[in-house]
């Protein structure tokens, strides 16, 4: 009989120390977004959301600051443009390569190479873009500036196609064998076979990879604070230094705002910023994955 | 075996070894194959009958390690469709399949159709459209789906999807249409439509059909080969096979004795 009350008791506690660990995940993440946004409230206190959205300026640490959060944004969508014009592509070229053409020796050798690619410190990759790829790149294109969108944009894309390809390559080999075989049996090349029906039998994976590869270049900070040039710049040409959101708040954070002044606030007004950028894209990414399961 | 010699051959199986890498799955197979008739094949799970049915059209070849060895000739051109030196996607172009589970493309009912003609180039919007119409006649489908060409094809029932499996097959005019259990996955009310289907199907086209439910063998082919083993114990016309099976073991089988 006692055995049994402690064996019972055992059991709620182990439920209940579960229980409480995975609230204190969600307790820390709701934690963070509260402190976001609380911070940036008190942002808004001193500087209307109009001027935030609309100003074209962002300087917080001039004499004279201006609180215009539409260069930073531009610059995000800037870099992360020209990642995602270079990992789209190949990300889902390599996908495909991986799942309907290699055979099994080269994907062998393939897979871990690309999952290395994934594992070098994006510092390196900074590096890379400043000292090794900007270089190369003004020999063809002279008025390119030392600092540029471009070169990081590109190093960027690079760093984020193994994410687009080990996600569209999974989708594409979950898609049922004999859906490949009916293809095949009507007479259709490899290639067919990829593009015509592997690609949309897969479609709802293929996005959600597209969705986590823009997401990563969204919040992608070193290689863009490291060779984008830390200048904010209201403009869409990958020619010129510009400044990320990330690479604000790194820079920023680095430097020495005293808290509770309005520069230390801005940090959080970026933040919020970028927070919305990537929560909406989270939840377009969830509701693709929601439909992949609806098809199979 | 002269039981087909009064009817044209569309193909003829000499010597037909296969081989999954060290496995030999099929064993020195013999079969003619009558034009425009059914030819049912029957014999206990695992013997070697979708082995065989895949020899047509080459899906072997999409697995690494596979070997034929032997002849499949088709007429009227004599080709040897095992060949190592004929192109599979050749072969596939003149000998359609369908497959056990229905297995539509996530494509619309018209695009499913038409996937075969699209494949070889075809894209003239009338001629697909008058072909696609066609095919959906043909296989019994056209007046349920008339209008949901444009709908996505898996929101058909799958007796549905599979009489879609059927049209997508026919559509681009095969010599040989092969049919690998086509009802095992269906109830009995979609399964008879489509025996019915396979019956009128035999006035334009041959066809190959693997089952394992004895009554549709009977009910549906002209002839009918017993396989055991990999090896064809027994051909002759079907109402031989079901009266007066030859060889004993094909009587066992049929009369459910064992398999
Ligand atoms: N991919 C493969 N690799 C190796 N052996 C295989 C492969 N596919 C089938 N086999 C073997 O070949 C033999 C014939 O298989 P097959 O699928 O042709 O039988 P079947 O007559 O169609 O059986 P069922 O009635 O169950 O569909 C079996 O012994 C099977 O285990
Ligand atoms: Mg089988």
């Amino acid at each position: 009989m006692r055995k049994r009350t402690y064996l019972k008791l055992k059991e709620r506690g182990i439920e209940f120390s579960l229980l409480l660990s995975a609230l204190s995940s969600i307790f820390i993440t709701l934690s963070i977004v509260f402190i976001l946004l609380y911070e940036a409230l008190g942002f808004f206190k001193d500087v209307s959301i109009w001027e935030f959205l609309t100003g074209k300026q962002w300087t917080p640490l001039f004499a004279q600051p201006k609180f215009g959060i539409l260069p930073l944004v531009t610059g995000t969508l800037l870099v992360t443009g020209i990642a995602v014009a270079v990992a789209l592509p190949v990300g889902l070229i390599v996908a495909i390569y991986l799942s309907e053409y290699a055979p099994f020796r080269i994907k062998e050798v393939a897979k871990p190479i690309l999952e290395l690619l994934a594992a070098v410190p994006t510092v390196v990759y900074g590096y890379f873009a400043l000292l090794f790829l900007t270089p190369i790149l003004q020999k063809f294109i002279p008025n390119l500036s030392g600092f540029n969108a471009l070169s990081p944009g590109i190093i960027m894309g690079i760093m984020i196609i193994p994410y687009v390809s080990s996600v569209s390559e999974d989708s594409m080999k979950a898609v049922p064998m004999h859906i490949r075989e009916g293809s095949y049996a009507m007479g259709a090349t490899k290639f067919q076979t990829a593009f015509k029906v592997i690609i949309p039998s897969a479609f709802s994976g293929i996005a959600a990879a597209f969705i986590i590869g823009i997401s990563r270049a969204i919040g992608e900070t070193m290689v863009v604070a490291i060779a984008a040039g830390m200048m904010p710049n209201l403009t869409l040409n990958p020619l010129e230094p510009i400044q990320t959101l990330t690479a604000y708040i790194v820079g920023v954070s680095l430097g020495d705002v005293p808290h509770g002044t309005v520069e230390y606030k801005t940090i959080f007004a970026a933040g919020i910023t970028l927070f919305f950028m990537t929560l909406s894209l989270n939840i377009l990414g969830f509701w693709f994955r929601r439909k992949i399961r609806e098809v199979y | 075996m002269s039981v087909t010699h009064s009817y044209p051959l569309k193909a003829e199986v000499k010597n037909l070894n296969f081989y999954y890498n060290l496995v030999q799955a099929l064993k020195n197979v013999h079969l003619p194959i009558a034009e425009k008739m059914i030819t049912a094949l029957i014999g206990p799970s695992g013997c070697g009958k979708t082995t065989y049915l895949r020899c047509f059209n080459r899906m072997h070849d999409l697995y690494p390690g596979n070997r034929y060895e032997g002849e499949i000739i088709l007429y009227p051109d004599r080709l040897n469709i095992i060949s190592p030196k004929i192109d599979p996607i050749e072969v596939r172009m003149r000998i359609s399949m369908v497959f056990q589970k229905p297995n539509p493309f996530p494509k619309t009912v018209f695009e499913n159709v038409a996937y075969g003609l699209r494949v070889r180039g075809e894209n003239r919007k009338n001629f697909l459209e008058e072909k696609v119409e066609k095919a959906l006649i043909q296989s019994a489908l056209w007046g349920e789906v008339k209008d949901r060409i444009y709908d996505l094809a898996f929101n058909l029932s799958g007796g549905q999807q599979q009489r879609l499996c059927i049209a997508r097959a026919l559509a681009t005019d095969p010599e040989i249409l092969l049919f690998d259990e086509p009802t095992s996955a269906l109830d009995p009310t979609a399964t008879s439509k489509i025996e019915e289907l396979i019956m009128q199907l035999k006035k334009e086209v041959t066809i190959l059909i693997v089952t394992h439910n004895m009554q549709q063998a009977a009910r549906v082919s002209d002839f009918t080969a017993f396989m055991y083993l990999g090896e064809i114990i027994e051909f002759d016309k079907t109402d031989k096979v079901f009266t007066h099976p030859s060889v004993r073991l094909t009587e066992e089988y049929i009369t459910g004795r064992f398999g």
